[in-house]
């Protein structure tokens, strides 16, 4: 019996698919002569140490990719064995496949990283400075979590005179990375924000993997607004986390990172018054200290000084005089009575009489001669005498 | 995005405040500068004191983006 090479083909393909086995399986090995068609079909061989196998991973497979296979890379595929009937080749059909060994999100994760970390993506030179004062917080989240009301609640508390406006987003499952990119691009093209958070609470690597999309890494490198990334716990890195301006642990802390504290900056204010107020009471003090050391003296000073020099010595003069006068008052009233008790006339008063001749009183009978005229004064008046006798007599 | 206007006052305020502090001033200077102080942390004051600002979220309809006034509660449901 002859049989067509066609239908031979045909009929171990049939052998093969009818295999369960076979139509259902898990293969390991590592990928070699790798490469995607501009169909979006992928061929490649998959080998051990001792044996290799054709495989193909058609578009629709291949879209799902987690990771960019890549030759050397060790990885589990599922599929089916059949046969390419033009060729005679059997072959894997695979329908997914991930790297061996560690998991293939954790291997897609470094794949993307290392990617996004060759083109510049994640540069620290390229980072943007996140505004001191924004008046605008643009929030990427889920309008239903606990992240967004930890923001909303601690911004609100912070610096409740920023605007706070939330772009409501799926941030797991299917479209999720899409949407958050989207956001970011609204914010960017609007310039609607000063500043943006991106976040979502924590779970699992899977529930945050739409932050590890090359879609928002990209969205937020080209984003000319500061992003602050806030994804799951503080032991959570994401790829956005990375390719942001500044990374948050969590989604308060995003808040945190995002908005001053109006009551700190109200405080340091009432502080910045009270140093300037200090040092310039402080100069004016040290001038007035100077001022009074080097004291240029007041001309009335001096001529106050004068005047109290003045002042004492007359006093001094006075006393001297006043002590002087004194003095000569005593002697005076001594002189004065003794003066009194000397007076001619209390002489006179007593009965004496003064005479005189041609107004020389006469002291001596010697004075006079027989006939001469005299005076002879008495208390109440004068008598005219003519001498008539003489005699000469000794007292004592 | 440019400086605010409350970004600035603060800065120059600090600034004033150090030059204030180092004392190489004449009296005329420091007095101008402490009176320009005053008249910064007023003006800072009074931004801080504006009111408070609305939290909104936004609606996509047919015809674009809507803002409307989001309340964290109305997220819980």
């Amino acid at each position: 019996m002859t049989v067509s090479v066609t239908a031979l083909n045909r009929y171990i393909k049939t052998m093969l698919e009818n295999d369960n086995r076979l139509s259902a399986i898990a293969v390991s090995g590592e990928l070699s002569n790798f490469k995607c068609h501009t169909s979006g079909h992928c061929y490649m061989t998959l080998k051990d140490e001792k044996s290799a196998i054709r495989a193909v991973m058609f578009k629709s497979s291949a879209d799902r990719l987690r990771f960019r296979p890549e030759n050397g890379m060790k990885v589990i595929v599922t599929g089916r064995v059949s046969v390419y009937e033009r060729d005679g080749q059997y072959q894997l059909y695979i329908s997914a496949m991930q790297p061996d060994g560690v998991g293939a999100l954790f291997a897609a994760f470094e794949q993307l990283k290392e990617q996004l970390t060759k083109e510049g993506v994640f540069d620290s030179e390229k980072k943007k400075a996140i505004p001191k004062f924004p008046d605008t917080i643009g929030v990427i989240t889920s309008p239903t979590g606990a992240a967004v009301r930890d923001i909303v609640n601690v911004i609100t508390r912070r610096y409740p005179i920023a605007e706070v406006v939330i772009y409501p987003v799926l941030v797991q499952g299917d479209g999720a990375a899409q949407q958050i990119a989207e956001a970011i691009d609204f914010f960017d093209v609007e310039n609607a924000a000063d500043v943006l958070i991106i976040g979502r609470g924590g779970g699992s690597i899977e529930e945050l993997w739409a932050f590890n999309e090359e879609a928002v890494a990209r969205a937020i490198y080209r984003c000319s607004i500061p992003i602050i990334s806030a994804v799951g716990h503080e032991t959570d890195f994401t790829i956005s986390d990375f390719a942001a301006d500044l990374r948050a642990p969590t989604p308060s802390a995003a808040a945190e990172l995002a908005v001053p504290s109006r009551e700190e900056l109200i405080e340091q204010l009432r502080q910045n018054y009270r140093r300037a107020y200090f040092s310039v009471s402080k100069t004016i003090k040290n001038n007035k200290e100077i001022l009074s050391r080097f004291s240029i003296k007041n001309p009335l000073d001096t001529i106050n000084q004068h005047r109290i020099l003045t002042d004492n010595t007359v006093r001094h003069m006075n006393n001297a005089v006043l002590t002087n006068f004194e003095t000569k008052s005593k002697q005076l009233a001594v002189a004065a009575a003794a003066l009194s008790a000397l007076s001619p006339l209390k002489v006179l008063e007593r009965g004496y009489g003064v005479a005189q001749k041609q107004q020389k009183v006469i002291r001596s009978v010697t004075q006079v001669s027989l006939g001469d005229e005299i005076s002879l004064t008495l208390s109440d008046g004068k008598i005219l005498c003519g001498v008539t006798d003489k005699k000469e007599e000794r007292h004592g | 995005m440019a400086e605010t206007t409350f970004e600035k006052s603060i800065k120059e305020l600090d600034e004033i405040v150090k030059k204030l502090e180092l004392g190489e001033l004449s009296l005329d200077e420091m007095l101008a500068l402490f009176e320009r102080g005053i008249s910064l942390s007023k003006t800072c004051n009074k931004l801080l004191n504006e009111a408070e600002k609305k939290v909104n979220i936004l609606i996509k309809k047919d015809d674009g983006v809507q803002k409307q006034q989001f309340s964290s509660s109305e997220g819980e449901l």
